[in-house]
């Protein structure tokens, strides 16, 4: 009898319970599915990821989001567009001198903006926007050209100093050392003016060979490093062949400074160039438009028109900027330290 | 049998085929691997100046035989020089500062006096070998993929697709799920057993005829461990391949391994079949090696017994017994005369002192 209230009681609660739980069963239902849907997206994101995703693949999604090197990116891209449509965007024959300037130049004034010569014109009655225009191929070439001879021949002698060591190492070595102890200008005036007709080509071999030794130095020593790598003597427990421990095992993992100096080298060929032409060591066509020879010939108008100046120095330095930008991007994004 | 004697390392190497020698060598015949009074010398090589240090014994005349199917044990804390052992035995000593004497006959060649070339067929073909830590024994920057069958068209001269076919078996056979896929992904995705087990498809890829394996589970977490334990011992026995197991972790050796070789500075001081070695250690470092691991039976506030002392307090074996200094049963004699290889059916002893046999801690 006593007991009797009892049972009802806990039946009461549990009726109670399962009520508040039926309550509550749809709405635990509809965070149940939400957590399966997170879960589910989670899972898609990481599936995602190690999609076979590479280094490279990697470092690119890093790079993109790093405004630095958007920005150089940037910069560099709108160079290259004005360099490959030069032509079309320059409004005037770079080389033609114009009556309508020719007539207003005089030994104390040039010509300013008038119509249909926005930036008016240089000492030759040239107009100074085509000429600016065009110069960026130039420019863009010699370092580009001079960057890339200049890394196949720094990476050919690394590779081979850092792959065999021994007196192979030594004799290589002791070769860039020689390269490394001129001031680097300076070499590149020496090759330069050792040519016996300044052109293009002697411009692009001078500063090419200016950055061979850096190219070098750094491959050699990261492929050092990677000798004595646990897993190159894996493939050389494998019985890999020498030559495919080296391309295979070795180079890919020591190549990333590599690539970043190279973008940084092509900032300084470039600045190279212009010293070059600056220092009338370049090419010796006067007709043709280059930023270094623009800015030497400016100098002497220095007090009459600066701008002439003015252009081309702002231009060679962005363009630089933009290499230098995307190069310590590109360090940072490949530094396996600095990885999120 | 043999007869109890002194015997110097030298006239071992003479025992091959002797009945003693045979049956401690293992069940099946004639051994795969005979290794015999194998010498590692670090410095030493080259021009002595005045001050240079003197060169380093890493390895000090050891001797052992494998034969096919069987797991063999080489035991030893840091610096016995079992690693060197296996390095000098696949012919991956620097040629300059590292000295190898001894012979290493495997099937009648003496692998120490084969050619670089000659030796890097056998490497990957005849001899596999599995590292310690799998992240940096495989190339970060280097699909799977390429780098199973990179080993396979290097020796079983395949064309790219046969290649990536057997790839993917080889990474079914080791345990990997959804192998198609993981050819294409990089080290770094894989997890510490995957990767394991990566690199021990790798080196099964040519089907060696011995592996050796070099602490393969010291990277890996206790779980793991015991998975590419198992996995060794399956592909042991499916596969008839010679293993030699490298460790220094006695759970390891008493898992796998038919018999067990214990080294001390750089020389075999005691040999037995595992029953019998943790059975009756006789060698009174074997004894203290036996003693020191933790059990969990033991009366609370027991401490763990260690061996006193470090490495760095070794005698040099030519005149002593190196293990003299540390060694609890050290008489007299154990500083001035080197103790001889004692063999018999069950056991190869080197020691004045043995623990006797009814002893067992």
């Amino acid at each position: 009898m006593s007991t009797q209230p009892k049972p009802t009681a806990s039946e009461h609660r549990s009726e109670r319970q399962r009520a508040r739980s039926g309550a509550s069963a749809e709405a635990s239902n509809g965070r149940l599915q939400r957590r399966k849907d997170r879960l589910d997206r989670l899972a898609e994101a990481g599936g995602r990821a190690s999609e076979g995703q590479s280094l490279l693949a990697e470092a690119f999604t890093r790079l993109r989001r790093n405004p630095v090197a958007v920005t150089g990116a940037g910069i560099i891209v709108v160079f290259l567009l004005v360099a490959v449509f030069a032509p079309l965007l320059a409004p005037h024959n770079a080389e033609d001198s114009f009556e309508a300037l020719r007539a207003s130049l005089r030994p104390d004034s040039i010509p300013g903006p008038m119509p249909g010569f926005p930036l008016g014109s240089d000492q030759n009655g040239r107009d100074e926007l085509s000429r600016m225009i065009l110069a960026s191929q130039q420019t863009l070439l010699v370092g580009v050209l001079a960057t890339l001879l200049g890394l196949a021949a720094g990476m050919a002698i690394g590779m081979l100093a850092g792959a065999f060591g021994g007196w192979v190492d030594t004799a290589l070595m002791r070769l860039t050392d020689v390269l490394l102890s001129f001031p680097s200008l300076l070499l590149a005036i020496s090759i330069a003016a050792l040519a016996a007709r300044a052109s293009q080509t002697t411009v692009i071999i001078a500063v090419a060979i200016v950055s061979v030794p850096v190219f070098a130095r750094l491959l050699r020593g990261a492929m050092l490093a990677q000798r004595s790598s646990d897993y190159v003597l894996a493939a050389t427990a494998l019985g890999i062949r020498r030559r495919n421990i080296v391309l295979r095992h070795m180079l890919p993992n020591a190549v990333g400074p590599v690539i970043v100096q190279s973008t940084l080298v092509l900032a300084s060929s470039i600045l190279d160039a212009a010293a070059l032409s600056f220092l009338g060591l370049g090419d010796a066509d006067p007709g043709r438009a280059e930023w270094g020879l623009m800015l030497a010939n400016a100098q002497t108008y220095l007090d009459v028109r600066p701008e002439l100046a003015f252009y081309p120095a702002v231009a060679i330095i962005l363009v630089a900027l933009g290499f230098t930008l995307l190069g310590e991007a590109l360090r940072e994004a490949l530094d396996p330290k600095s990885r999120r | 049998m043999t007869e109890p004697g002194r015997r110097k390392p030298a006239e071992l190497a003479g025992r091959v085929g002797t009945p003693g020698g045979r049956k401690l060598a293992g069940r099946m015949g004639t051994p795969l691997l005979e290794v015999r009074d194998l010498r590692v010398t670090f410095g030493g090589t080259g021009r002595r100046r005045r001050g240079d240090p003197p060169p380093t014994v890493a390895v000090d005349g050891v001797s052992f035989d494998v034969s096919p199917g069987q797991v063999v044990g080489l035991v030893g804390e840091s610096g016995c020089g079992k690693s060197v052992t296996s390095l000098a035995i696949m012919g991956l000593l620097p040629h300059r500062g590292a000295r190898v004497t001894g012979s290493a006959m495997f099937e009648g060649t003496d692998l120490l006096a084969l050619s670089d070339a000659e030796m890097r067929d056998r490497r990957g073909r005849d001899l596999g070998m599995v590292f310690q830590d799998p992240l940096s024994a495989l190339n970060p920057v280097v699909p799977i993929g390429v780098q199973v069958t990179e080993v396979l068209r290097r020796h079983r001269s395949m064309d790219a697709r046969a290649a990536r076919t057997e790839a993917t078996e080889l990474l079914r056979r080791v345990g990997i799920p959804d192998p198609g896929r993981r050819l294409t992904e990089y080290p770094h995705q894989l997890s510490g057993g995957m990767r394991q087990r990566a690199l021990i498809a790798i080196a099964l890829a040519c089907r060696p005829r011995l592996l050796i394996a070099d602490e393969p589970t010291t990277a890996l977490d206790v779980t793991i461990q015991a998975q590419i334990l198992a996995l060794l011992a399956e592909l042991v026995a499916d596969t008839g391949t010679a293993l030699i197991m490298i460790t220094h972790d006695l759970g390891v050796v008493a898992g796998l391994c038919d018999e067990v070789n214990v080294l001390y500075g750089g020389r075999v001081v005691e040999r037995a079949r595992r029953h019998e070695l943790f059975g009756t250690p006789r060698h009174p470092y074997t004894h203290g090696l036996l003693g020191s691991i933790p059990r969990l039976d033991a009366p609370s506030g027991e401490r763990l017994a260690a061996i006193k002392g470090s490495v760095s307090d070794n005698l040099p074996w030519t005149s002593a017994c190196a293990f003299a200094p540390r060694c609890p049963r050290e008489l007299p004699d154990c500083r001035t005369v080197s103790p001889p290889a004692e063999e018999d059916l069950q056991r190869l002893l080197s020691c004045h002192n043995p623990v006797p046999v009814q002893v067992r801690s």
